[in-house]
């Protein structure tokens, strides 16, 4: 056995990406699942805190971006049907739609954000020290869980980005695209989290 | 090897999925606006989880997937919905 | 074998030269090898931190050491051992060395993020050192970071927590790798019943370091965010709970331990039926008793948390649930002892060093069932009774295990056989030394001797003298041993394919092994363990 790069080659198992990156999504779950632990215990000591606090956030913004990152999951989800279908027209048409979605939601959160950050309120801010304790862990769990949610949405669209260059160049193709199909399953994985998220940010009245 | 046997969603279908989905956001806004103290966090956690199953299902295309790792997905969820409620064994009864 | 076509792993011409052959290397055994060194290095550095507290522990008062420096040493002597050494331990050197081997495959699925792992867990373990030099001050917090003193001292708390979470990243990268690797690079016709038992352990310990580790990972996170940003999770004063910490804590750690003795485990079931040319007793037992620890070991961290304030209802929980755990590990040592019964035994050192395990995890785990009744925890907890209990579990149950591997398989990774009857003679010293270093520790303990305390009533003293004897017999039966190897590796006689006479995969191809593993198709029992 002397050349040591064609086994390389010869060896690609689909399947074998596939289930690596579900596995990958299986260690999110839990990270995540580790801050939802946290919401649920001082949620069920601070319910009227809880539900104090959650009327400060605009359910206006919260429900625009969940239908904006439910309509992305859908739009990459197509990507993957047409790169199957050998449409690379349209796969890159999709993936670019995902994208600006994505965009979308991170200015949506920057606005969020900055209206909080105008009034004092963000982590280790003076304001949010004196504030009673529900509503105080209230807003260092939204902090952390919407942060932690917007720095995996940037990386969502890092990879991406990624897709697209590959399904440009045609390294993604349609006997070919298990990268796309691992991105979009990333992409889910962001979509999934907000799902919960949102309801037990936004909409605990 | 080609993918799974290459099945293929077609566009309606993950439109309607959508559809669906959007149906599902509006009505746990609508129903979280009553006050229906614990209920409230149950039914939006179960329209979640009804919502979560679409895009695992269709969009993530688990139901087209081996039944190894629809076991193992299942499994997942299980463990963390087991490790909260052991916790709430603590916190219930202090 | 011809041995004169035969090229070796060690002595393939790859793209890179020198070093970068080694650190860029993508074949599981280079990879393994790398592993070894960092972690061997590791440990003797860990040891000596140990043998510092010993010597500062054989009188009472301020020995030779001040208070605040020993509350940084049992830090940081928890922090390389755990994170380190033992949880990556077995699986990151023997599970990437013999894996693949051992389902027939000619190396894992996705060997460069393998090397990726390497690479951080060498970058974690840098920093981890870095906290230790750093002006604020090694941490002091032990290697459990409890709050509310970890979120409030002034010691290099959030570098080692960063670093505790890059090596919890390596973990879980590694198990994804090995868990995708069972499942699609099994040689044809074997299935998971075919499969030896090491790769057993090794699946059901990749499940662990796949789900436990984010727990952990994100608890590091949300201590960090305490410190720089107050965000109160386990701060009482802004509704927090301190306790919530050690539950998420502990989430992962107590899944960890058994990242540590699962794969010890399997390496136990590959050493006694080669040593006893009988076939494993209860397979099949064996290997849903892998997969029933990993899962119910999931249920029972807040064994660790009896005196933290939980409920009773979850103090009765726990303790049952932790009864439960140690049936299937009762199982596996059932089915050791009689693979034994009517076998053709060999005392070969590897053997010698399974043996050592079984009665020092026995003692072990049969003091972990006094800590898993609630009542006799109580009187025990954080004394020096719960310091030998987990140093017989991970020490003697891992680490003799990790020294039984070393021992078993050398010959294959090198191609060189090492001396017997000094190895023999390292693997007695050795567990002379252990018992006399950790058995007085159980006692004192149960008579109130705490732990991480520098000081102590003269009462304990004779313990302390005698525990510390026993360390320096330990290390320098370790040296003793590491010197043996070492020399069989550089002067030692060409080891055959199979010195032992086994019967898996590993012993069917050259010693070393060539670069792709097989260099004709391996063959495929039904039954791993086929002696006739």
């Amino acid at each position: 056995m002397s050349e040591h790069n064609i086994h390389t080659e010869e060896h690609r198992d689909d399947e074998a990406s596939k289930l690596g990156m579900w596995l990958f999504i299986f260690t999110e779950l839990l990270l995540f699942g580790g801050l939802f632990l946290v919401y649920s215990i001082f949620r069920a000591q601070y319910p009227a805190n809880f539900h104090e606090s959650s009327l400060e956030l605009s359910v206006t913004i919260g429900v625009i971006n969940t239908v904006v990152l439910l309509f992305s999951s859908m739009t990459i989800a197509m990507a993957i049907t047409a790169i199957q279908k050998k449409n690379k027209k349209l796969t890159l048409t999709l993936i670019g739609v995902t994208l600006l979605m994505a965009l979308l939601f991170l200015v949506n959160k920057y606005f969020e954000w900055g209206h909080k950050f105008e009034h004092g309120l963000y982590p280790g801010s003076e304001l949010i020290q004196l504030l009673e304790r529900g509503h105080h862990l209230y807003f260092s769990l939204y902090f952390f869980m919407t942060g932690l949610h917007a720095l995996h949405i940037v990386v969502g669209m890092v990879l991406l980005i990624i897709c697209f260059v590959k399904v440009n160049k045609g390294s993604i193709a349609h006997d070919k695209f298990v990268f796309l199909e691992n991105g979009a399953l990333y992409w889910h994985l962001v979509d999934l989290i907000w799902i919960f998220l949102f309801p037990l940010m936004y909409l605990i009245s | 090897m080609e993918n799974n046997g290459s099945h293929i969603t077609e566009y309606k279908v993950l439109v309607r999925i959508l559809l669906i989905l959007l149906f599902c956001t509006f009505l746990t806004i609508e129903i979280t606006s009553f006050n229906l103290a614990a209920f409230t966090v149950t039914v939006a956690l179960l329209i979640a989880g009804f919502k979560s199953y679409l895009v695992l299902a269709y969009f993530m295309h688990l139901k087209y997937e081996s039944l190894l790792l629809k076991i193992l997905v299942s499994m997942v969820f299980v463990l963390f919905i087991v490790i909260v409620l052991i916790t709430f064994i603590d916190y219930s009864f202090r | 074998m011809n041995n004169n076509e035969h090229v070796s792993f060690l002595e393939h011409q790859g793209k890179y030269k020198g070093i970068f052959a080694w650190i860029f290397a993508t074949d599981h055994k280079r990879i393994a090898f790398l592993y070894m060194y960092a972690i061997a290095t590791f440990f003797l550095v860990g040891a000596i931190l140990g043998l510092l507290m010993r010597f500062e522990l054989v009188a009472p008062g301020e020995t030779i050491i001040k208070p605040q420096t020993y509350n940084g040493l049992f830090t940081v002597h928890g922090i390389i051992m755990i994170f380190m050494v033992v949880i990556p331990g077995l699986s990151a050197v023997f599970g990437n060395f013999f894996l693949p081997i051992l389902i027939g495959a000619k190396d894992v699925s996705f060997p460069k993020l393998n090397n990726f792992s390497w690479w951080l867990f060498m970058f974690g373990s840098i920093l981890a050192v870095a906290s230790q030099l750093l002006k604020s001050g090694p941490p002091d917090t032990g290697w459990t970071f409890y709050a509310p003193y970890s979120t409030t001292t002034g010691t290099s708390v959030i570098i080692a927590t960063t670093a505790a979470f890059i090596l919890g990243f390596s973990s879980i990268l590694t198990g994804l790798n090995f868990i995708v690797t069972v499942h699609r690079m099994r040689a044809p016709g074997m299935k998971f019943f075919n499969m030896p038992l090491f790769p057993w352990s090794i699946y059901a310990t990749a499940w662990i370091q796949l789900l436990a580790t984010p727990v952990v990972g994100i608890t590091l996170i949300m201590l960090i965010a305490e410190r720089l940003f107050g965000i109160g999770f386990f701060n009482p004063d802004l509704g927090g709970d301190p306790v919530l910490f050690q539950h998420l804590f502990w989430i992962y750690s107590h899944p960890a331990v058994y990242i540590m003795i699962l794969p010890a485990m399997g390496v136990i079931t590959e050493i006694i039926p080669t040593f006893c040319q009988k076939r494993v007793y209860g397979y099949k037992a064996i290997a849903l008793s892998s997969l029933a620890i990993a899962g119910v070991g999931f249920l029972v961290w807040g064994h660790h948390m009896y005196t933290s304030g939980m409920s009773e209802q979850a103090r009765w929980f726990f303790s049952l649930l932790t009864f439960i755990v140690a049936v299937p590990s009762a199982i596996k040592v059932f089915n050791w002892i009689s693979t034994m019964y009517k076998g053709s035994i060999d005392m070969k050192p590897p053997f010698i060093f399974a043996l050592a395990f079984i009665f020092l995890f026995m003692i072990g785990g049969l003091t972990g069932l006094i800590l898993g009744s609630v009542a006799t925890d109580i009187q025990v907890h954080d004394t020096a009774f719960i310091v030998a209990h987990f140093h017989y579990i991970i020490f003697g149950g891992m680490g003799f295990a990790f020294f039984a591997a070393i021992h078993y398989w050398l010959p294959k990774m090198y191609g060189k056989m090492y001396n017997f009857k000094r190895a023999n003679i390292a693997a007695v010293s050795l567990f002379i030394g252990f018992n006399l270093l950790y058995f007085p520790q159980f006692i004192i303990g149960i008579q109130g001797m705490p732990r991480r305390y520098f000081d102590y009533l003269p009462r304990f003293q004779w313990a302390q003298v005698l525990s510390t004897i026993g360390g320096v017999i330990l290390i320098s039966a370790i040296i003793l041993m590491i010197y043996n190897l070492i020399m069989g590796v550089r002067k030692g006689a060409k080891a055959p394919s199979n010195p032992w006479k086994g019967s898996t995969m590993e012993w069917q191809i050259p010693s070393p092994p060539s670069l792709e593993n097989f260099d004709t198709a391996p063959v495929v029992k039904e039954n791993p363990y086929d002696y006739n």
